[in-house]
């Protein structure tokens, strides 16, 4: 297949199987196999699509020009490869886990689950491709609207509350600032097309740049930074493998991801590096990281921590792009793809541990590591690779996030980066500690309680093998990282 | 036949109307006004596409020549304007059969077709005509004619909603017709190209200057640009819905019409720019906007908020005027045009509810939109279009005219647009919440999705709204051109931080 065909399947290929999917809703197992089809064939897509990309094949589409100047066109460069890596292999694993999970725990609706789910995985696929600014904002509006049906999927008051929380901070800050700041590029530069080296230098006085940058900054509220975070921890209402695969890998990512591209391709590091645009505002990425996890540790419900943990861990890459260097930069993309597999195997974990026992409470998991050894192992892993320990993918990202911080000097941000780390361990590794190692309050014996169905143990197994692997073979990400760093 | 069309245009729905006045009852009276705006819709789009090939057409009617005859005269404006208003008509009377055999009596129908086809002469005779007392004549068509519409609603409250336009849009009137006499008492002429060259050279005059504000008032009231609004939100609810959702698309619109003219066409650009004019413009425009979206916020009756929002969606346009360059012409008359797709779209959509349940409450609705999906869609589609999300038509004109903002450094006012949108967004999404999460109430449990014939038209229009979201030529293209052919001239930047 040529690259234009390459592209326009996978991008088509979800949508086609969200159709798929209410097409065949009376028939759930046909239904499901539908949705399995089409993930495995947009894994594999995927990853043909990176083997002939770092072969050097170029990945160009153009689809239309609604406006003189702006189109809706995609380009693929290292960023957005390594982010659709990311998305296209985690969704098979999360289809896999998702089926386990949604019959075990009885969820109506799920074929409005299912197609919702598919939609957003185009729109994140196109915001991964996108070669300008505008394809990106329209794929990423459509993320939030796909996503909304998921997140108040319970359909209850408190789904309801929170969906109103979710729509109104993504599609507030993103209609207030970031909207602006695209149209300010274009009014500055004339074009909002990504560009090695950024669009900007030049053309925009460097008095402003920080301003702008802020307004991208805020704007992008998919990115979590403080005091824009509420819709993460709102959004956990939705069904597990929602919060495990959109909001803690597609969503998210997608926010952070362009922070990237803004920083890479239209502000551009030496336009940042030479006029300190981020100086100031690197330290509400840091503060971010610190709160976040200050908050999460007094977080008794398992999917609120894990959600603060997750805007923390956000702003590592807030961080990471902020600095602007090149090691700051591998850091920050390596990062997408590292806690990527850590975040969603501890979901995956607390999913498991709610389908079987109905218990969302940390406290309440005193003792259940015996009952479900693999969950509760794949847990351990997930917390030590989010916290940065060898043998585990963590580490990468965080070291070069060290190296980045030492190449400015700010040592205050070392600090920062470290506090931080105890403060992971301060709140993830009690997890597994208790399950494996305190007693059940009630002195109960969880001898009725088994491990999760099959499909769900096997997702797990797979992203917490993945953390071990990464860290002896991140190769694959660490160069499209460094591609994206600006040379290999 | 070709060089009659301007002429035709205007003149076969007024012929037709009091032949459909005295047809029997049935469905006759409506097939004929189908037949009817088809053609007229047929004539706009030629119209406009000779303008756009051949440049100008200047027809005179009865051989008379200007300025002592009337003369119609076309350029890509008035050709837009007229399209919208007869594609709008085309796409509403598919819709207004079973509508309106729904909300009118049966002695009434021929009656109503009549007065709509009535309210169609009068909309497009303006957009037509190059007369500026022959403007005031379709004023008054359009307007008597709407106010008859507008009292064949079904509640008796239509009935004080219509004799409340009918004194507010009487009074427009009135002070557009001083302002025109006197402009006539000092140039002796009622021709737009003629008074264009006479003006210059008297426009230091004091009695000109009255003129102008009275002209001005005058179409501000029609134009329901905040507050002279006061009609509006009365009319829009009470109205059949058919009613609704043609003058929501057209009415105003050929007020921003009159508006343009009279600013770039009759009086010398650089008069308006000596008047605090544009800065009234910017300054009711920004109250508009920002009041009129609270105020739908707290809506109950979903027509109402709809019509609240309209009021603010008109500040959009004002603001856009009142920009004063060419920019923000061009993102005025964008936004003319995909306003008129959503609000269009829209009513037909709460239309089919109010077929369906007969009413459109926020406690009734609760729930349809499991029962009805294909509405709730269209209203969900075309609301997004309403907040401007990308992808849609109403990204386009909030992309023109914050452009339009910034190139004049107008940072309040591009504030004031993308707050606006956030408000949008919140009393769309108080709709959607009702539609589709409260529970559905027992009388509404049996409701069925709205009849093949509603859901198509309505369709039609939200298919519009994500087609013009993508391909702009026609929309952008056209607005620019007319934007050009005002002449606008960018000289004074209006500073209004």
């Amino acid at each position: 297949m040529t690259p234009e065909t390459l592209m326009t399947t996978i991008l088509l290929l979800p949508l086609l199987g969200a159709i798929g999917i209410v097409a065949t809703r009376h028939h759930p197992n046909l239904r499901e196999g539908v949705t399995l089809v089409t993930a495995s064939l947009v894994a594999i897509l995927v990853v043909i699509i990176a083997n002939q990309f770092l072969a050097g094949k170029e990945f160009v589409l153009s689809l239309a020009e609604p406006m003189p100047g702006l189109s809706i066109a995609f380009k693929i460069e290292a960023l957005g490869m390594l982010f659709s890596l990311i998305v296209g292999l985690l969704w098979l694993v999360t289809s896999i886990y998702a089926i386990g999970y949604m019959r075990s725990h009885n969820e109506k609706n799920q074929t409005r689950f299912y197609a919702a789910f598919a939609v957003a995985i185009t729109c994140a696929l196109g915001i991964a491709f996108s070669d300008n600014l505008f394809t990106l904002f329209l794929f990423y509006e459509l993320l939030t609207l796909s996503t909304y049906p998921l997140v108040t999927h319970a359909g209850t008051a408190e789904a309801k509350k929170a969906g109103r929380v979710y729509l109104g901070i993504l599609l507030g800050t993103s209609i207030g600032f970031f909207l602006l700041a695209i149209l300010i590029t274009w009014f500055v530069s004339g074009t909002v097309t990504f560009q090695q080296g950024g669009v900007l230098a030049g053309k925009l006085d460097p008095a402003w740049a920080g301003l702008l940058y802020a307004l991208f900054l805020f704007g992008i509220g998919k990115a979590a930074l403080m005091p824009f975070h509420r819709w993460l921890p709102a959004a956990m209402v939705a069904p597990t493998p929602v919060s495990a695969l959109l909001h803690a890998v597609a969503v998210v990512k997608a926010g952070v991801f362009t922070l990237l591209k803004v920083t890479l391709y239209i502000f551009g590091s030496d336009f940042i590096l030479s006029n300190n645009v981020t100086g100031g505002l690197i330290w509400v990425a840091a503060a971010t990281i610190l709160f976040a996890s200050m908050i999460a540790m007094s977080k008794d419900n398992l999917k609120a921590r894990l959600a603060y943990s997750t805007i923390s861990q956000l702003s590592y890459i807030a961080l990471g792009a902020m600095l602007a260097t090149k090691s700051g930069l591998i850091g920050a993309s390596m990062h997408i793809a590292m806690h990527a597999f850590s975040k969603i195997t501890l979901f995956f974990a607390a999913g498991a541990v709610l389908v079987v026992t109905h218990k969302k409470l940390v406290s309440e998991l005193n003792g259940l590591g015996r009952a479900m050894p693999v969950t509760f192992a794949a847990f351990l892993i997930g917390t030590l690779s989010i916290i940065g320990l060898p043998p585990l993918g963590g580490m990468w990202s965080k070291w070069y996030l060290g190296l980045g911080i030492v190449e400015t000097t700010q040592l205050l941000l070392l600090a920062v980066l470290m506090i931080s780390s105890l403060l992971n361990i301060a709140y993830l590794l009690p997890i597994p500690v208790r399950a494996f190692f305190s007693k059940p309050a009630s002195g109960e014996h969880y001898t009725e309680i088994k491990e999760a169905p099959k499909t769900i143990l096997f997702a797990m197994i797979i992203t917490s093998s993945a953390c071990i692997i990464l860290f002896f073979y991140p190769d694959p990400f660490y160069q499209l990282a460094s591609l994206a760093a600006g040379g290999p | 036949m070709e060089k009659h069309i301007s002429l035709l245009l205007v003149v076969i729905p007024l012929i037709a109307a009091p032949i459909v006045a005295v047809l029997p009852r049935g469905r006759l009276p409506w097939l004929i006004t189908l037949i009817i705006t088809f053609i007229c819709a047929i004539l706009a789009s030629t119209q406009l596409w000779t303008v756009l090939h051949d440049g100008v057409i200047s027809y005179e009617l009865g051989g008379w020549a200007p300025p002592w005859g009337i003369e119609y005269r076309i350029d890509a404006v008035n050709a837009l304007i007229a399209l919208i208003v007869a594609a709008i008509a085309a796409i509403t009377l598919p819709y207004a059969l079973l509508s309106v055999e729904k909300e009118i009596p049966q002695h009434q129908i021929p009656l109503f077709y009549s007065a709509f086809l009535l309210c169609l002469t009068g909309l497009l005779g303006i957009a037509q005509t190059g007369d500026l007392f022959n403007i005031f004549v379709f004023l008054e068509i359009s307007s008597l004619s709407s106010y008859a519409l507008i009292s064949l609603g079904r509640n008796r409250q239509a009935l004080t909603s219509a004799y409340q336009y009918l004194i507010m849009g009487t009074i427009g009137a009135t002070f557009f017709l001083i302002g025109v006499g006197l402009i006539y008492s000092q140039t002796g002429t009622l021709n737009m190209q003629d008074l264009a060259k006479l003006l210059p050279e008297v426009v230091q005059l004091k009695t000109v200057h009255t003129g102008f504000a009275f002209i001005m008032i005058g179409i501000a009231l029609k134009l329901a640009l905040f507050p002279l609004h006061l009609w509006l939100p009365n009319a829009y609810t009470y109205a059949p819905s058919v009613v609704t959702i043609f003058l929501a698309a057209t009415a105003t619109k050929v007020a921003v019409y009159v508006m343009l003219r009279v600013l770039f066409s009759i009086f010398p650009n650089e008069f308006a720019l000596a008047t605090p004019t544009y800065e009234l413009f910017i300054l009711f425009a920004m109250a508009g906007i920002l009041i009129a979206s609270v105020y739908a916020i707290y809506q109950t009756n979903i027509k109402r908020l709809l019509a609240y929002s309209s009021v603010a969606q008109i500040g959009y346009i004002a603001l856009g005027i009142g920009f004063a360059s060419t920019k923000g012409v061009t993102a005025a008359l964008i936004h003319v045009f995909n306003h008129a797709l959503i609000k269009a779209a829209l009513f037909m959509a709460v239309g089919a509810i109010i077929y369906r349940i007969g009413s459109c409450r926020m406690g009734n609705i609760n729930g349809l939109g499991k029962q009805m999906p294909w509405t709730f869609g269209a209203i969900v589609i075309a609301g997004l279009s309403l907040i401007g999300v990308p992808g849609t038509a109403g990204f386009v004109s909030k992309w023109y005219l914050l452009f339009a903002a910034l190139e004049q450094d107008a940072w309040v006012s591009a504030a004031v647009i993308l707050f606006g949108s956030l408000l949008a967004m919140i009393y769309v999404g108080k709709i959607i919440e009702a539609l589709y999460f409260k529970p559905v109430t027992d009388s509404n449990k049996s409701v069925k999705e709205a009849p093949l014939l509603l859901l198509l038209p309505t369709w039609t229009l939200v298919l519009a709204n994500i087609y013009f979201g993508f391909d702009t030529s026609l929309s952008v293209g056209v607005a620019e051109t007319a934007a050009d052919v005002l002449g606008v001239v960018n000289m004074v930047s209006i500073n209004d931080s």
